[in-house]
């Protein structure tokens, strides 16, 4: 594969996303009509905007890299990433837009009446942000590496500082259009080089026999149970707290909207899914010398060229590694506009100033932790801040919504055991299962015992801090439940 | 064992850490004891701190919780064995021995029943017997409550100090009450700025609808409907918050009626991110800044000019911005008005930015560029984010169904 498929592929995605991210709004909403001016984003938009927003380095790499790796196990990603929509939309959707907050720390301080609940909310949503662009940073050094053949720093810095300059400037404030757009290329960008490679490999002989290839010891029966449900609480949870998926629902007009809009989530979320798998599948048995943990994750834009040599081989990579920087660039802008923004509001006083220190110091934050660990799989990383995002706001959000006796110290003690907890098991992890290997599977994959306890902790230090109960909580969950229509 | 010293590393960063803050502790401590001053100093400060601590469950509307931890303080600045605060109609609390609830009640109804001062001997409690003294809170010269404490023996310092407590607490009630009719005409004076339709604007449009009777009589009719439908959103009485898009509904009846006067003069450009179709603003707040654009901006201009209403997502906030290109405003006019000087004219810019003030901070009032010849840009920003209210809708009374996208159908 030649570097420059790599160069023009990168330079175009970054350059289409940078003008749309300047222009998008100019150019699609420029009108005299009142009646064009004053519609709603329709479900079907944004439920695309949120799939764009949402498919990640560890959705479009992570998880095609972890099949070929692991097998059959790693197609547990793909259906928890999804199904953590089933969640919002029964649990989380429509009472989160009736409560007309905008951010999850604006949420927590409307229901709790309590400043201290917010810093700590906003402290963790910062942390979540960082944590989760980390992966990004790592996908794109990944690809520049082995697209173009130059160092990997190149790529994590690239895409950092581009996302800084196009936030700080004002650009790429996730308009709806945009991001919805992103969706459809990165659908566009993996489903096209699948269907040309299974039509391709139907007349050539695979390297490894099927029965090799798929052997009935990596089936989904061989899995550890306690690894496969801790895993699914995170990933079913973790879906719940991601701040830059939760802004989106304001978008919608009302609670209905929200939940259509997220059923439509859902089926996305399914059908693109089906290709990184599908691609995990060719590559185990086309390309298996690739599955070591370094290399699994460049399966996505090494395959088509191995399979399909020439000038068609070279049109499928570029259109691969051009679906994968949007994917790097349209997370990484969004988690930096809603990190940059809470660091802003709560730090820096709002200003537009601030807004732009913030965005340049959360996309530097995640870099350096970027060079300082070890790329360990995009899908299994993502999947630890899925972990962390369950053991803290998830708990908060859903007693918040559900609950009447939760309370503002109740809430801040759940957040801080969550936290210490599912961060000393991600921090920790190597020194803790080396001086105890027993408890291995319990750090590895820590969000089964840490949501219960910080679910526990909540519950009880709410029931004991009974009296400081918030005054406005019935009204305000009268206000979350009940039908717009009926409020009058 | 690298394990092994791993551990010890870790074990020796924590013991390290502890010795540090025990010391940081000790040492906070020490000089505490010796910047404290003087046992006279220190009451003085004792006191003032419970007094300050107390008064703020004394203000507003008090629930048991806040009686309760009003009357901890008290009991602390009394040094009585138990006090009672006792609200009439209100919350009851006691700090100390809640078995004397009945007795307290009982004192602190004959209290506000004479209004005086009262002192019984020997009340019977578990832990033997005790002497109690109550004192009626007097409120404008009404009894609102009573302070009720108990103490093995009341000597006259502790009535005197009882009757100085309740005057207290009573001045922080009248506080509260001061408080709460602030907020009440804080909220008169937001009711009062709501904006209101200008007369000069029904009599230009009903001249309007009237040239049109014999020449184009669906287009009078299709203004007449407009009318109807501003005057609807204008006169509407309940809720003083709506969306954006409904303003821009009403901005859309309203420049369809000016543009009966203005023809072709009056160009509108819309640049509206519908992302923020859905936050909530006062109730019209963009309208009165075009009905400005169109009366002060254009109208006196020749060949008449264009509108620009630009509504952008700018993260937790959104901006909307209503520039015109018309005769302009001179900046010190500008500043004058906005100051609240010179009523009369731009009067709704005024009302606009008060109402801004008011309802989210100074931080979000009115910003005008403009001078004379070089047209004027109004801009706002609003919070996105206002959990405690709720757009109420013109819909929600008449019951008329909306389009899918909101819309009314005429």
């Amino acid at each position: 594969m030649s570097p420059a498929i790599g160069y023009a592929a990168i330079v175009a995605v970054a350059l289409v996303s940078v003008l749309i991210g300047f222009y998008g709004l100019r150019i699609s909403r420029t009108t005299s009509d009142f009646y064009v001016a004053s519609r709603t984003v329709r479900p079907w938009w944004n439920a695309s905007a949120i799939g764009g927003e949402y498919l990640s380095a560890a959705s479009f790499l992570g998880i095609a890299g972890l099949i070929l790796l692991t097998g059959s196990g790693g197609m547990w990603f793909p259906i928890g990433y999804t199904a953590g929509y089933l969640m919002l939309l029964l649990f989380v959707a429509a009472p989160l837009r009736r409560s007309g907050a905008y951010t999850i720390p604006d949420f927590t301080e409307a229901r709790l009446e309590s400043l201290a609940v917010r810093r700590v909310t906003s402290v963790l949503v910062v942390v979540i942000g960082w944590l989760y662009i980390v992966p990004q940073l790592q996908g794109a050094a990944l690809t520049v590496r082995i697209t173009t053949g130059l160092p990997s720093w190149v790529g994590s810095v690239a895409v950092a500082a581009l996302v800084a300059i196009v936030v700080a400037a004002g650009g790429m404030r996730s308009i709806t259009f945009v991001q919805a757009f992103q969706f459809w290329l990165k659908l566009a960008a993996i489903a096209v080089p699948v269907i040309a490679l299974l039509i391709v490999t139907g007349a050539v002989e695979p390297e490894l026999a099927p029965a090799q290839a798929f052997p009935a010891s990596d089936g989904p029966g061989a899995l550890d149970a306690y690894r496969t449900v801790s895993l699914m609480v995170a990933l079913l949870l973790g879906t719940l707290g991601l701040p830059h998926v939760l802004v989106r629902f304001y978008t919608n007009p009302d609670g209905p909207a929200a939940r259509r809009t997220t059923v439509i989530v859902l089926v996305l979320l399914s059908v693109f899914y089906a290709f990184p798998t599908l691609f995990g599948l060719l590559g185990r048995a086309f390309a298996p010398d690739l599955a070591t943990p370094g290399d699994a994750d460049a399966l996505v834009l090494v395959l088509p060229d191995r399979l399909l040599p020439g000038v068609w081989g070279d049109l499928l990579t570029a259109l691969v590694i051009g679906g994968a920087f949007a994917a790097f660039l349209s997370t990484s802008s969004g988690l930096v506009v809603s990190v940059a923004g809470v660091i802003s509001q709560d730090l820096l006083g709002g200003s537009v100033r601030g807004f732009r220190i913030a965005a340049f110091a959360s996309t530097a934050v995640p870099l350096v932790v970027a060079f300082a660990t070890e790329p360990a799989g995009l899908a299994g990383s993502v999947g630890l801040v899925f972990a962390f995002t369950a053991s803290t706001l998830c708990p908060v959000l859903i007693l918040g919504i559900w609950w009447r006796g939760l309370t503002a110290r109740g809430a801040i003690a759940g957040m801080a055991t969550g936290a210490t907890l599912s961060g000393a098991a991600i921090l920790g992890g190597a020194l803790l299962t080396a001086a105890a290997p027993a408890i291995r599977p319990l750090i590895e994959q820590p969000a089964a015992w840490t949501v219960p306890i910080a679910v526990l902790v909540t519950v009880l230090v709410s029931r004991a801090d009974r009296r400081r109960m918030p005054r406005g909580t019935d009204a305000f969950l009268a206000r979350l439940h009940l039908p717009e229509r009926d409020r009058g | 064992m690298p394990e092994s010293m791993l551990l010890a590393a870790a074990a020796g960063v924590v013991a390290g850490a502890l010795a540090v803050g025990v010391v940081v502790l000790l040492r906070r401590l020490a000089v505490q004891s010796k910047e404290l001053g003087t046992d006279a100093e220190r009451a003085t400060y004792e006191t003032l701190h419970l007094a300050s601590r107390a008064a703020k469950h004394l203000r507003g509307d008090m629930t048991e919780a806040d009686a309760a931890r009003a009357a901890r303080h008290l009991r602390s600045m009394l040094g009585a064995d138990t006090v009672a605060l006792v609200m009439t109609g209100g919350p009851v609390a006691v700090d100390g021995d809640e078995t004397l609830v009945s007795v307290a009640e009982r004192l602190a109804d004959e209290a506000v029943g004479t209004g005086r001062p009262q002192v019984e001997r020997r009340v019977p409690t578990p832990s033997g017997d005790a002497d109690a003294a109550a004192a009626p809170i007097l409120a404008d010269g009404v009894a609102v409550g009573a302070v009720v404490a108990f103490a093995g023996r009341v000597r006259a310092g502790l009535v005197r100090a009882t009757g100085e407590v309740a005057e207290w607490v009573a001045a922080q009630v009248e506080l509260g009450e001061l408080d709460a009719s602030r907020a009440a005409l804080a909220e008169l004076e937001v009711r009062a700025l709501r904006a209101q339709i200008s007369p000069h604007f029904i009599y230009n449009s009903l001249n309007a609808i009237a040239s049109f009777i014999n020449t184009d009589p669906a287009k009078a009719r299709e203004l007449v409907l407009e009318f109807a439908d501003f005057t609807r959103y204008s006169f509407r009485r309940h809720g003083d918050f709506t969306t954006v898009a409904e303003e821009l509904r009403s901005i859309d009846s309203y420049l369809k009626l000016e543009r009966a006067r203005f023809g072709d003069r009056l160009r509108v450009t819309l640049q509206v991110a519908p992302e923020v179709l859905s936050t909530v603003i006062p109730f019209l707040s963009i309208q009165p800044l075009v009905e400005n654009a169109v009366r002060h901006g254009l109208e006196a201009k020749e060949g008449g000019g264009r509108i620009t209403i630009i509504a952008e997502d700018r993260g937790a906030f959104a901006e909307i911005t209503v520039e015109d290109d018309g005769v302009g405003i001179d900046p010190e006019v500008a500043a004058q008005v906005l100051a609240g000087g010179t009523p009369g004219e731009h009067v709704g810019l005024r009302n606009v930015d008060a109402r801004l003030r008011q309802v989210y901070g100074d931080e979000h009032g009115l910003v005008v560029e403009t001078n004379v010849g070089a047209g004027t840009l109004v801009r706002m920003s609003v919070p996105k984010s206002q959990p405690g209210r709720s757009a109420a809708s013109v819909d929600a009374r008449s019951g008329r169904p909306a389009e899918p996208d909101g819309r009314l159908v005429p």
